[in-house]
Order: structure tokens, then C-alpha cells, then sequence
């Protein structure tokens, strides 16, 4: 009997071994196909599936009655609550207001981040002397969770906009700065070589070779830095906020309204991964080159 | 055109405790208007330096280099540079790189257009002024790089190994192509090489560089090119047997220097 039982596990082990096997092996390639490309392979259906299996789980141990919907709520009431808060809005305000209101202060950061964070990058790139100067606070900020240095925003700023927008901007100039500054180092030397001797000036230089030459890093820096603002927005709204989607999120916790919580959370999710999205797609029309020379 | 480089030395400073390296020692060079100087040696014989040096891009240690009686103080439009790689611009497309000289100095875009047809014609690449320089083989892409370099009327065009990364009979092709060009431009060429075989039959004058210190070691006086420009086929121009004889002459200089290290 035991011996049965033994061989079983044992057929059961080599099964499964070979099914490991069968997807780690190197298959020779198809025409059209270069052997040994780390990670080739289109992932599309795959991640479908792994969404669909996630949100079946959820459906299942909420309908079930495994997990008290206070902890988490089902798939339905989640959807349900969005709806509730469309049309009747929380708090008094009605959600596409809270979403434009976070949507003002994560953009509006942003943009003053790229707009000051991008000059200053490449400034700090050409020039050992700027570099000598912003390296150390940059560097030294960097690293500090915003939570952490929010106390001081307060007390400097007080608690209206100015100190929201102000740590949400903090958080996305370093990644946009530093993206800059080292997208400086793109342009090869010959490229530089070659417009110095049809005579360019420094300025024409920087304009016409180190710049676009930097584009492909400015851009992965402003993916990276808005993805850190949206990070940052429910910690910048914890503070005497009364709209916007991470006060949302927030305020709903504080009444263990945990559907709105998730809800809220998928919403800053869909809008931080749609805008990933349209980066994408600036990112083809723009350096349509990248990786290419 | 008349560049004179006399008595240059360029001496690199030694980094992290290693001993400073003589790059180039006592460098004596001509060049006459017209010339096609070609210069050949084993790999860290300062080939690049002294290419980098009339380029203005870098200052000679010691000793100068001097352009129709000016001393070189650093890059400028009278000496344009075609590299070996690298230096396109991929945010551009073909015409845009070829114009791209003569539109650092101001040019209207009218007679950037007139120019760079003219070289478009001239260097085979009509049909592609829209293309992506991304997109084109590396013999076009040299075409291109080389007509960018000519768009600005250069006294001097400097040339780094501008045929070093294409396949052999690409290879041909572009000499044959960059003699042409020589010829009905008239323009000077300084031309940096691997390849005797290609040194012996594009030049004018052959410089051969011997490494550690980086110094000429031997001149040698060409005519080849002019055989082929008076109508002789490339290929046997090279199977000439006076032609053999000097290639291995060369090569056994080179060997030496090898041999030596």
C-alpha cells in the first residue's frame, strides 16, 4: 500500500518536473525569429488570463462567504459602489470632480517638474559647475519618503494647495531631473564631433545633437516620475483635503468603507495606466529611432 | 589648402598611477592642395590622434599644425570629419543629415536643398532623401555621412576609418566611389585605414605610423589612384605586380612593428 502510494508521488514528481522542463526549454525558432532572445515571447494572453483568474477568485471567495465583505468586499458591490458615487457623488462631491481635482494636482506637479526638472537636468549634465550645485540636495532628497518630509511642507506651506502640489512635485522632479541629466551622456561622441566641425557653437550643440539624442531617457524619466506622482497623491491628500480621490480613499478607510477603498484604488490605477499608455505612444511618434543606432 | 604639422608631440597624462603614454612623437607632415594622404599602422599607433589633432579636437602636447599659415585652435568648417560610426543623426532623415552642416551655419533652406540635391545625385542615394538613416545599410549610411561632410565645401575632409565596418565588396564600391569624388571635387584627404590594400590604391601619398611612441616611420609616394581614374579597373589595378610588390613591402613594415611589441 505504502509502496503504491510512494510510486504515485513519485509519477506525480516527474510529471511535474517535465512540465517545468517542457517551459524552460530553448526552442529552435521560427523564420522571422532570433534564437535566444532573453524573454521573447508575447505575454497578451497571459496576462489576460492571469487578470481573469484574479478577478475570479475575488468573485468566488467573496460570493462563497469566506471573507467577511468588510474585509473585502465583492467584485459586484465594488462596481455597484461606483456607480453610487457617479451619480450621487461622496462626500457632496461627485466623483469625476474628485478625479479631476487629484488628476489638477498630479499633472499640474508634473508638468512644473519636467518644466523645471528637464532644463535642469541637462544643465547639470553640461555643466560641472551646476551639477557641483544641485547634485547634493537632489541626491540627498531624494531617497526620503514623502511622508517623511510632509510634516515640513506643512509647517512651511500650511495646509492648503501650495503643500499638496508641492510634494507631489517634489516627488516626480528628482526621477525627471536625474533621467535628464543622464540623458546628457546619449549622444555619441561622434555625433558631437561631427556638428563641431561644420562649426556649430556649444548652444547649437546642445540643441541639435544632445537633446533629441537625450529624448528616449527624458522620456522613461517622465513614465517613472508620474508614475512616483501618482505615489505620492493619497499621502499629499491625507492632509486637510475634503476632494479628490486619494482624500476619497482615505476618508472611506476611516469609515470602513472598504468598497470605496478599492474602488478608489482601481480608479487611480486606470487613470495612472492609461496615461502610462498615451507615454507609450508619444514615446513611438517622438523617438520612433530609439534603440535603433 | 596647405596643412604643415610640425614637431607635434602629444603626450597623455597617466591616470591612476600608470606612466604617461607618448601617443604621438615628433610628428612632421605636408599636405599640398589635392592630396589624398592616407595613413596606415598597427592598432595604437596614434593614427586617430593625429586625425584628431588637425580636426582641432585635440592640442598637441608640443609642436603645432597649421592650415594656409594658421595656427589650428580648434574645429572648425574648414575640416570636415567623416567618421567611422556613430555619427549620424537618427532623428533626422537622409536629406536632413546632409543638409545638417549647412544648417548650423545659417544656410536658407532654398539653397540647402540645391546642394544637398547635388550630392544626393552624386553619392547614388536619390529615392532615399525621406528615408530614416536607421533604416539604410551601412555603405549608404556612409554615403550619407560622407555627403554631409562635403556639403560644406571643406578645404580639408578628414577621414577615420570611413570604410571600416562595411563588407568587403561594399567596401570596393565606396573606394571607388570616395576616388571619384576626390577627383571631380578637387577636394584634399586626409584618410585613415586598416587596410594596405585600400591605403595603396585610394592615396597619393602613403604615411605608414609605427606604435609606442606613435611616430612615421615611412613615406611613400602613389600614383595608383591616378591609374584607375584614367580608366583602369579597380581590380587589376590591385593585381598589378607592381602593386603586389609595394603591398608587401608595407605589410612586412607593419609586421615588423608587430613583431617588435
Amino acid at each position: 500500500m505504502s509502496e503504491q502510494n510512494n510510486s504515485h508521488v513519485t509519477k506525480a514528481k516527474s510529471a511535474a518536473s517535465a512540465l517545468i522542463a517542457r517551459l524552460a526549454r530553448e526552442r529552435p525558432t521560427r523564420p522571422g525569429e532570433s534564437y535566444g532572445v532573453p524573454g521573447s515571447g508575447d505575454t497578451m494572453v497571459l496576462s489576460l488570463v492571469t487578470i481573469g483568474i484574479l478577478l475570479f477568485v475575488w468573485w468566488l471567495i467573496t460570493t462563497m462567504g469566506w471573507v467577511k465583505p468588510l474585509f473585502i468586499p465583492s467584485p459586484q458591490s465594488v462596481v455597484a459602489k461606483f456607480i453610487s458615487v457617479w451619480k450621487e457623488g461622496f462626500t457632496g462631491t461627485p466623483l469625476w470632480m474628485h478625479i479631476l481635482i487629484s488628476a489638477e494636482r498630479v499633472f499640474g506637479a508634473f508638468l512644473l517638474a519636467c518644466a523645471i526638472g528637464i532644463p535642469l537636468g541637462l544643465a547639470m549634465g553640461m555643466s560641472p559647475l551646476i551639477r557641483g550645485i544641485f547634485d547634493p540636495p537632489i541626491e540627498f532628497y531624494r531617497p526620503i519618503p514623502p511622508l517623511a518630509y510632509l510634516p515640513l511642507m506643512i509647517i512651511w506651506f500650511g495646509i492648503g494647495e501650495t503643500s499638496k502640489v508641492l510634494l507631489i512635485f517634489l516627488s516626480v522632479f528628482a526621477p525627471v531631473a536625474l533621467g535628464a541629466r543622464a540623458g546628457v551622456r546619449s549622444a555619441a561622441i561622434e555625433q558631437i564631433h561631427a556638428a563641431y566641425s561644420f562649426g556649430a557653437t556649444r548652444w547649437q550643440v546642445l540643441r541639435h545633437i544632445i537633446l533629441p539624442a537625450a529624448m528616449p531617457e527624458i522620456l522613461t524619466a517622465m513614465r517613472i516620475g508620474i508614475g512616483f506622482g501618482w505615489t505620492t497623491l493619497v499621502a499629499a491628500e491625507m492632509v486637510a483635503a475634503t476632494k479628490g480621490i486619494g482624500y476619497m480613499v482615505l476618508s472611506a478607510s476611516q469609515f470602513l468603507q472598504t468598497a470605496v477603498v478599492i474602488m478608489g484604488i482601481i480608479v487611480i490605477a486606470c487613470i495612472a495606466y492609461l496615461f502610462d499608455m498615451l507615454m507609450r505612444l508619444i514615446e513611438r511618434k517622438v523617438v520612433p529611432w530609439k534603440g535603433k543606432m | 589648402m596647405s596643412l604643415l604639422i610640425e614637431n607635434a608631440t602629444v603626450v597623455y597624462p597617466g591616470v591612476d598611477g600608470r606612466l604617461p603614454t607618448e601617443a604621438l612623437q615628433q610628428i612632421n607632415l605636408t599636405m599640398g592642395d589635392g592630396d589624398f594622404v592616407v595613413v596606415i599602422g598597427a592598432s595604437g599607433c596614434g593614427k586617430s590622434t593625429l586625425l584628431n589633432l588637425i580636426a582641432g579636437f585635440l592640442a598637441p602636447t608640443e609642436g603645432r599644425i597649421m592650415l594656409d599659415g594658421v595656427t589650428v585652435e580648434g574645429p572648425g568648417a574648414d575640416r570636415s570629419v567623416v567618421f567611422q560610426k556613430h555619427a549620424l543623426l537618427p532623428w533626422l532623415n537622409v536629406r536632413d543629415n546632409i543638409e545638417f552642416g549647412l544648417m548650423l551655419q545659417g544656410h536658407a533652406k532654398g539653397d540647402r536643398n540645391k546642394v544637398a540635391n547635388r550630392f544626393i545625385e552624386l553619392l547614388g542615394l536619390n529615392g532615399f532623401e525621406n528615408s530614416p538613416v536607421y533604416a539604410l545599410s551601412g555603405g549608404m549610411q556612409q554615403r550619407v555621412g560622407i555627403g554631409r561632410a562635403l556639403t560644406c565645401d571643406p578645404k580639408l575632409l578628414l577621414m577615420d576609418e570611413p570604410l571600416g565596418a562595411l563588407d568587403a565588396l561594399t567596401r570596393e564600391k565606396a573606394q571607388e566611389l570616395i576616388l571619384r569624388l576626390w577627383h571631380d571635387t578637387g577636394k584634399s584627404v586626409f584618410f585613415i585605414t586598416h587596410s594596405v590594400e585600400e591605403a595603396l590604391f585610394m592615396g597619393t601619398k602613403l604615411v605608414v605610423m609605427s606604435p609606442r611612441p606613435g611616430r612615421i616611420t615611412h613615406e611613400f609616394k602613389l600614383s595608383f589612384s591616378k591609374q584607375f581614374l584614367d580608366g583602369s579597373r579597380a581590380r587589376s589595378v590591385k593585381a598589378s605586380p607592381e602593386f603586389i610588390k609595394i603591398r608587401e613591402e608595407v605589410l612586412a613594415i607593419i609586421f615588423a612593428d608587430e613583431g617588435a611589441t
